[in-house]
């Protein structure tokens, strides 16, 4: 134990000694990091407006300006008899118009209309949530006389739902990608390091060192360096996430909005601590073995 | 006890450094090991301590057969040398005390134990008052004293030293054969590499002489 708190203490000396060296490779980890992290973030934040929309889909079935009673009659015996629906509702076009200018700080928008742009409308659920049936359905219903067309609401949250998850896989490939980097650039570093410390290496060797034992003070110079790099992360992440929300929350109130992207949750945070750090370890880990599997004793 | 039977040693490139050498030291011994520049003398004490595998032949230390030894306890095997090397080997970044202490270190040895353990080595060679200096402010003989003090601290059961008076005065390295005289005396075994006869002769012990990588009767 103790000999771990000594080499916890020189090694912070080591890194304080060249603070220049320490603070490039600490902001270079630390950029590299908030890359995927900050990607993360803001999907995250992405994930969340769109789970707060309505995910039952609802199929808006418009009618013709000029459909008479009679048409929309029809239609309705049509509804109350089909299969596949569960539920309508109509929303006739006076009543569109109040909900429009109750909603989302439109009301002046629509205040300054001359007429009434709105037509009547039926709103369906269906009783299957299958995207196919659910188009079906569309297709079917927006053919029916007096309907001038049927949108499906879902549709684009599907379609977000669907870049949502492409963007989640690009960030993991891109944290994998960056994670290789790290290694291999905190291998380096922890092979420049060696070279400048292996009189000590064969010494030690020499008197009966251990591989662990000389392992030990560069794993921890890879593994607290990756941790500062996590920590630079972090801080660059919240830093930019204060500074977006200046304009993202002015956006969000011009929508009567009270939107703000949140930050990372210490869970987050906490992995992203723990990935960097391992990250460090593993790189200064590979170094270490590979040079004490090619190193050789000289003679006396 | 060292033991070899048949040892040879061909370095890569082909020269062969050591030829057919067979012999003894019994525990508690103290013995000589001589030779001109370039007979082997080195390279034996390399093979003794498993820095340089052997071409042919076996090598038993404390009753363990070196060719059988997984690298893993290799570390294990070389704590029961003291070294003392031809060309020292200190670290130039650590104090003196840092330097014996090292020894001490590798082991996980109690740190306020090791603490003691340092100074008596240090005050062993006479150079407790410079514990604090670094290595390149000690004169050439503080640093081969140095040297003694890391190779005795953890205790080990065989000294090897490689020419350890080789730039002293003869009187101040008679007094360094003194010391070693001293460890023989409560046990440690003892192998001394020199060139210099009139030590041999002052001291008496059995003496390898080695010729071309050959040991000459
Ligand atoms: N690593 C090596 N590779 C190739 N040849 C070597 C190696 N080490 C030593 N030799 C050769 O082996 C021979 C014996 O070397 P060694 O160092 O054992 O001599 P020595 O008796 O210790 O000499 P000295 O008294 O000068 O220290 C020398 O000719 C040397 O050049
Ligand atoms: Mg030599």
């Amino acid at each position: 134990m103790s000999r771990h708190w000594r080499t916890l203490m020189s090694t912070l000396r080591r890194l304080a000694g060249t603070p220049i060296a320490t603070l490039i490779t600490v902001s270079v980890i630390g950029i590299a990091l908030s890359l995927p992290a900050g990607l993360y973030l803001l999907l995250s934040n992405l994930a969340q407006v769109s789970s707060s929309l309505e995910i039952q889909p609802q199929i808006s079935l418009f009618l013709k300006l000029d459909a008479g009673r009679d048409a929309q009659r029809q239609i309705e015996q049509k509804l109350k008899s089909h299969g596949a629906i569960r539920t309508f509702r109509f929303v006739s076009r006076e009543q569109a118009l109040k909900e429009l200018s109750a909603s989302n700080g439109l009301g002046d928008l629509a205040a300054g209309l001359p007429n009434n742009p709105l037509p009547d409308a039926y709103i369906l659920t269906a009783k299957g949530n299958d995207a196919a049936l659910l188009d079906k359905l569309r297709l079917e219903v927006s053919q029916w006389p007096g309907v001038e067309s049927a949108e499906l609401d879902s549709a684009w949250a599907r379609r977000l739902n669907a870049l949502l998850e492409l963007g989640q896989q690009l960030t993991l490939m891109l944290a994998v990608l960056l994670a290789f980097g790290l290694i291999a650039g905190m291998g380096n570093i922890i092979r420049l390091q060696i070279l400048t410390r292996q009189e000590e290496i064969e010494v030690s060797k020499l008197v009966g060192a251990t591989n662990r034992f000389i392992r030990l003070p560069f794993l921890y110079h890879g593994a607290l360096q990756g941790l500062l790099g996590g920590l630079a992360a972090w801080g660059i992440i919240a830093t930019s996430t204060q500074l977006l929300n200046i304009s993202v929350t002015r956006l969000a109130s011009l929508y009567g909005s009270t939107f703000r992207l949140g930050g990372l949750a210490m869970n987050d945070v906490a992995m992203l601590l723990g990935i960097s750090a391992f990250l460090g370890w593993l790189g200064a880990y590979l170094a270490v073995s590979h040079f004490l599997r090619h190193f050789h004793l000289s003679h006396h | 006890m060292i033991s070899l039977s048949q040892v040879s040693k061909r370095y890569p490139g082909g020269y062969e450094a050591l030829k057919d050498i067979s012999f003894t030291i019994e525990k508690g011994e103290m013995v000589f090991v001589t030779g001109h520049s370039g007979a082997g003398k080195s390279t034996l004490l390399n093979l003794i301590v498993a820095i340089e595998p052997p071409s042919s032949g076996s090598i038993i230390i404390n009753g363990q057969n070196l060719s059988q030894l997984r690298p893993a306890a290799v570390p294990f095997l070389r704590r029961n040398f003291g070294l003392i090397f031809q060309d020292h080997k200190l670290l130039f970044d650590r104090s003196a005390f840092d330097n014996v202490m090292l020894p001490l270190e590798i082991t996980g040895f109690d740190r306020a134990e090791a603490a003691k353990r340092v100074r008596a080595a240090l005050d062993k060679v006479g150079l407790l008052e410079r514990e604090k200096a670094m290595p390149i402010a000690l004169s050439g003989g503080e640093q081969q004293r140095l040297c003694i003090a890391r190779a005795i601290v953890h205790r080990p059961s065989i000294l090897l030293a490689d020419e350890p008076t080789g730039n002293l005065d003869s009187a101040y390295a008679g007094e360094i054969l003194e010391m070693f005289k001293s460890f023989n005396q409560v046990g440690v075994t003892v192998v001394i590499v020199t060139h210099d006869e009139q030590l041999i002769e002052r001291f008496g012990n059995r003496t390898l002489h080695f010729q071309h990588g050959r040991l000459a009767s």
